[in-house]
Formats: C-alpha cells, sequence, structure tokens
C-alpha cells in the first residue's frame, strides 16, 4: 500500500480517505448505538446485531473482544468507536489507557503530569534511529 | 449595520461539560479550570453581544459518515443539545438568529465559500462547552447562536488558509447586514490532543504556546502551516485548532489580547483560551 506522509508519525492512525472507506459500515454500526434502543438490542445479543450490518469478520471480532487500536485499524474512528465506549459505560480516558496499554490510573497520572511527552513521539524514522 | 466586535477562542473538551453538569466544578481537579475563565464571564456580560458565531466541530453527533460537509452554517430557528450516548447536557435550547444566518450563508456563497445550509441539527459538546465555559449555567443563553460546523473528523479538514479566509469572508457578510447588531465569533476546539490508538493523551504545550502566540501576532504565518505539522505535533485531534483560524480571520489584522489562559489537563486534552478584541469596533 502506498505510504502516505502521516504513516511515519507513531501510535496514530489518521483517518483518511483509505481508513474512512475500509470503516464505512463499522462506523455506521458504531452511530446507531445514539439510540438507546439499538444499545438494548446489541447488549442482548452482540454478534447477532453486528450482523445485521456488512462489516468484516475481522471487524466484527474486534468489537466483539473490545479490541479498540484494532477497530482503529480496520477503519474505526475514534469518535464513532467511542460510542461502543459509552454503550459498556467506559468513559473516553479508560479507553484512551487501554489504546495505549497502560491502566486507567497510570494515565491519568500521565495527564496530571503534562500528557504524553511529544520527545520521542514525533516520528517512526526517528524513534528508528534511536 | 452589524459590526464583529471581538473573538473567543476556547477548547471544547465534554469532560468540562460533564464536570459542571454533574457539580464537580469545585473539585481540586476542575477548580483552577474555570478560574481561568472567571474574568471571561465578566468580560462577556459586560460585552454584551446580540448574536455569537460560534465555529466548533460536530463529534459523529449530527453527522455520520453519509455526509460530511467541510464549511455547515446552521440557519435553524433553535438547536437542540444532542444526545451523545449519555442523554443530551442538561444545557438551554441553542437559540438561532436564521436571519443573519441566512445573510451569511448568501453572502458566503457569492463570496465564493460554498457552505452547506443546515436546517435542522442537534448541536453537541463542540458548541455548547464553550457556551458553558463563558456563560456558567443559566436558564436561557444570553444571546442569539449561529452554529458553524466544520469537518475536521474525516482527514483532510479544509486548509488553515481557507478558514482564515473564510473568516475574513464572514466579516464582510457581517458588516453588510443592515441591523445594528453585536457580533462576537467564537473559534473552538484543540488545543493539543490525541484521543486514539497507542499515542493517546499527547500535550505539546510549546506547540500550544506557539500557536497562541502566532495567532496572535501572525495570522497569515499560523494560517501557512500545513495539517501534517498540526498531527505530528499536535495530535491526531489537535487539528481542530484550524477553526480558531475562523475567528481570527474575522478580527482586524492588530487585536488587542483582553485575557489568555492555558491550562493542562482536562480529561485528555490540554485547554487553551484567547479572548481579542477589535480596537477598529
Amino acid at each position: 500500500m502506498t505510504e502516505r506522509p502521516w504513516d511515519d508519525i507513531p501510535g496514530t492512525i489518521l483517518f483518511d480517505a483509505r481508513q474512512s472507506r475500509a470503516g464505512f459500515h463499522l462506523n455506521q454500526f458504531c452511530m446507531s448505538l445514539m439510540k438507546a434502543d439499538n444499545r438494548t438490542a446489541f447488549k442482548a445479543d452482540e454478534r447477532a446485531y453486528l450482523d445485521r450490518w456488512p462489516m468484516t469478520e475481522a471487524q466484527k471480532n474486534a468489537v466483539l473482544d473490545r479490541d479498540w487500536n484494532g477497530m482503529l485499524a480496520l477503519g474505526g474512528n475514534i469518535y464513532f468507536t467511542s460510542k461502543i465506549a459509552a454503550t459498556d459505560g467506559l468513559s473516553f480516558q479508560q479507553i484512551a489507557a487501554i489504546m495505549s496499554g497502560v491502566t486507567q490510573p497510570e494515565y491519568a497520572a500521565m495527564m496530571l503530569a503534562g500528557g504524553r511527552s511529544i520527545v520521542g513521539n514525533r516520528s517512526r524514522k526517528e524513534q528508528a534511529r534511536g | 449595520m452589524a459590526r464583529i466586535t471581538a473573538g473567543v477562542a476556547t477548547s471544547h473538551v465534554p469532560a468540562i461539560g460533564a464536570a459542571l453538569d454533574n457539580g464537580k466544578a469545585g473539585d481540586a481537579y476542575w477548580a483552577p479550570l474555570f478560574a481561568g475563565y472567571e474574568a471571561s464571564k465578566a468580560w462577556i456580560a459586560a460585552e454584551k453581544p446580540d448574536v455569537i458565531l460560534l465555529v466548533y466541530n460536530d463529534h459523529a453527533s449530527a453527522f455520520s459518515l453519509e455526509l460530511i460537509p467541510t464549511f455547515a452554517i446552521g440557519c435553524a430557528e433553535r438547536f437542540q443539545p444532542a444526545d451523545e450516548g449519555w442523554g443530551p447536557r442538561p444545557v438551554p435550547v441553542v437559540e438561532g438568529h436564521p436571519e443573519l444566518a441566512w445573510h451569511l450563508a448568501e453572502s458566503l456563497i457569492l463570496d465564493e465559500f460554498d457552505m452547506t445550509i443546515v436546517n435542522r441539527m442537534d448541536v453537541d459538546h463542540g458548541l455548547t462547552v464553550p457556551l458553558s465555559l463563558m456563560f456558567g449555567q443559566p436558564d436561557a443563553w444570553p444571546c442569539k447562536v449561529i452554529p458553524l460546523a466544520v469537518n475536521v473528523v474525516q482527514y483532510p479538514p479544509p486548509t488553515g488558509n481557507r478558514c482564515l479566509k473564510l473568516g475574513q469572508a464572514i466579516r464582510r457578510a457581517v458588516e453588510s447586514f443592515p441591523e445594528d447588531l453585536k457580533v462576537v465569533v467564537f473559534g473552538t476546539g484543540g488545543m493539543s490532543h490525541q484521543l486514539q490508538g497507542p499515542r493517546a493523551g499527547l500535550i505539546n504545550a510549546e506547540f500550544d504556546n506557539a500557536f497562541l502566540d502566532r495567532l496572535v501576532a501572525d495570522p497569515e504565518g499560523q494560517a501557512a502551516v500545513p495539517h501534517l505539522d498540526y498531527v505530528r505535533e499536535a495530535g491526531s485531534e489537535g487539528i481542530e485548532l484550524v477553526m480558531w483560524l475562523v475567528m481570527r480571520g474575522a478580527l482586524d489584522r492588530e487585536v488587542r489580547v483582553a485575557h489568555r489562559f492555558y491550562h493542562v489537563p482536562a480529561s485528555n486534552t490540554a485547554v487553551g483560551h484567547l479572548i481579542l478584541e477589535n480596537p477598529s469596533a
């Protein structure tokens, strides 16, 4: 696949045309969770609810596994996938902690200390050079 | 004649709205943030705008992936607070100003800015949190509000330069409206933040403060900064900052800084805030 300039930014998936096309049905499924009746139907039988959407098997499994980074890789957008988090009763900060591989208290402490530093987080090429 | 007297820039973090709505504004975590807006509340109470033109972005609340307008102007009589998954925020209904909004839409389109006209739209935290920060918790918002939604969710958002020029066109349009109205333009979103992936939690205070300096002193220079720099330096969601350039473009070249505030963190995000006054107004 063609390398794009933003592919060099570490730990980041830009929601570009490629991601948007791949994730259309996944994101529209997420959008459906804004209605209380749909949230109830999803929670009652997640697999059956997902089967109503023409999503790929990998996308469905990422949702079932709550693989938040996996959903993004498969075309999910964070403002859409966070609607699954809301359905689960999770806050934005809780899923941010999961996506960055730390506990929520560790993540909250990092934010209170000024957040994740930009130093060392600008570029994959820079990281590879060390 | 209508005129633009000032601009307000502020972050619009949803957790700020939740803190206010749930009575946590006095908590140790939130108090320093709300303290930074005390002067702003006094300022806007004295300023008494008739209309706020509020530049913000929708976060998959009103617009799904079915339709992604780059610039959308709300021309309705009123806008309901959106249910973002936790029920709508307990804030007043947003009263629009259809007459001015339609005038802006017509003027901007004929001025070669191809606006999307929106006659029904719920407004999410991107619009209501800035109102809460500036006005607190009134029973009704004290002025009319025209929403101007900018796409920053689907890459690419409009360029910084396009946003600055839209602001300039908004000024021309406002000044051709015959009624004597005082208009304040809000630019919202940012500052540095990333909500997704392993780099979530990114904050770049140096970038943010340089942005605040340059937005005031060198808007054309800031408008030339490419998207990639925002994404790399300020995080994937930090690109919301281009919306501040719409506000800046609507003001005089030289502005008076009435207030400036910066705070980390609000949940996942760095909060920045400016009040800029038009000396000519």
